[in-house]
């Protein structure tokens, strides 16, 4: 796993939560800084490429591992 | 890129019927859109202070029961007086199990991500509301003026 600067474990938390959350950290961090997500809910995966898309900040990987879905934002 | 606009309109004011508004508002804020609810009839349930929502299967047979029942439960028996008390209690106790944010968590999220909450004046007036009796931060305005920010948004949604 690349490097982060930050990160935030959404476990647990269902839709709408995780990007909720992801927004709010991103909000508080620099440009170029990279956030790592944790969460279980399946639907993470297209929200954080939906995210990603619409807000323009890079979604740099997204993947499974160990029942989790893990993720890499970096900021634009 | 244009930012999008968003426009809901919330009338209803029972527990199943609170989730979508605020949720659909907070994902899309999250999402970059510029959103505003407008609050009227029972949806300015929503707004209050103290937020005391229910929801019953009465009515609403698409309602899923544990162990489906919805497909046998008949109409008399959801119209018994402890059943709607059974069922919210049920309600939040599955949404809290799931993970899922409860109505004052996504209320305050929308906030956080500068929805606007309008509440319709016009229904205060009607059913003889105290504004006190709502949360903090919110607009008081008519249809008309509300018009305005739905004549342009891409998405206007009916709750």
């Amino acid at each position: 796993m690349a490097d982060f600067d930050q990160e935030l474990d959404a476990s647990g938390l269902n839709c709408p939560l995780p990007i909720l959350r992801a927004k709010k950290t991103l909000n508080a961090m620099s440009a170029g800084q990279v956030l790592h997500v944790i969460a279980t809910d399946p639907g993470s995966v297209k929200d954080f490429d939906a995210f990603a898309k619409q807000t323009g900040n890079e979604l740099m990987e997204s993947k499974e591992e160990g029942g989790k879905f893990h993720f890499l934002i970096k900021k634009s | 890129m244009d930012q999008k606009k968003l426009a809901i309109i919330a009338t209803k004011g029972s527990l199943d019927w609170a989730y979508p508004p605020f949720i659909l508002a907070s994902t899309a804020a999250a999402l970059g859109y510029d959103t505003q609810i407008f609050f009227t009839f029972y949806g300015l349930q929503l707004l209050k202070k103290k937020l005391d929502l229910k929801v019953t299967p009465l009515g609403n047979p698409g309602m899923p029961m544990p162990g489906g029942m919805e497909k046998f439960m008949p109409v008399l028996v959801t119209a018994l007086p402890f059943m709607e008390g059974i069922m919210t209690g049920m309600m939040k106790a599955k949404m809290k199990a799931k993970g899922v944010a409860s109505i004052e968590e996504l209320r305050e999220l929308c906030q956080e991500a500068e929805v606007k909450l309008i509440a319709c004046q016009m229904t205060v007036d009607l059913f003889d509301m105290n504004p006190s009796q709502f949360i903090d931060g919110i607009e008081f305005a008519g249809a008309a003026a509300f018009f305005e920010f739905a004549g342009e948004s891409d998405i206007c949604l009916y709750i």
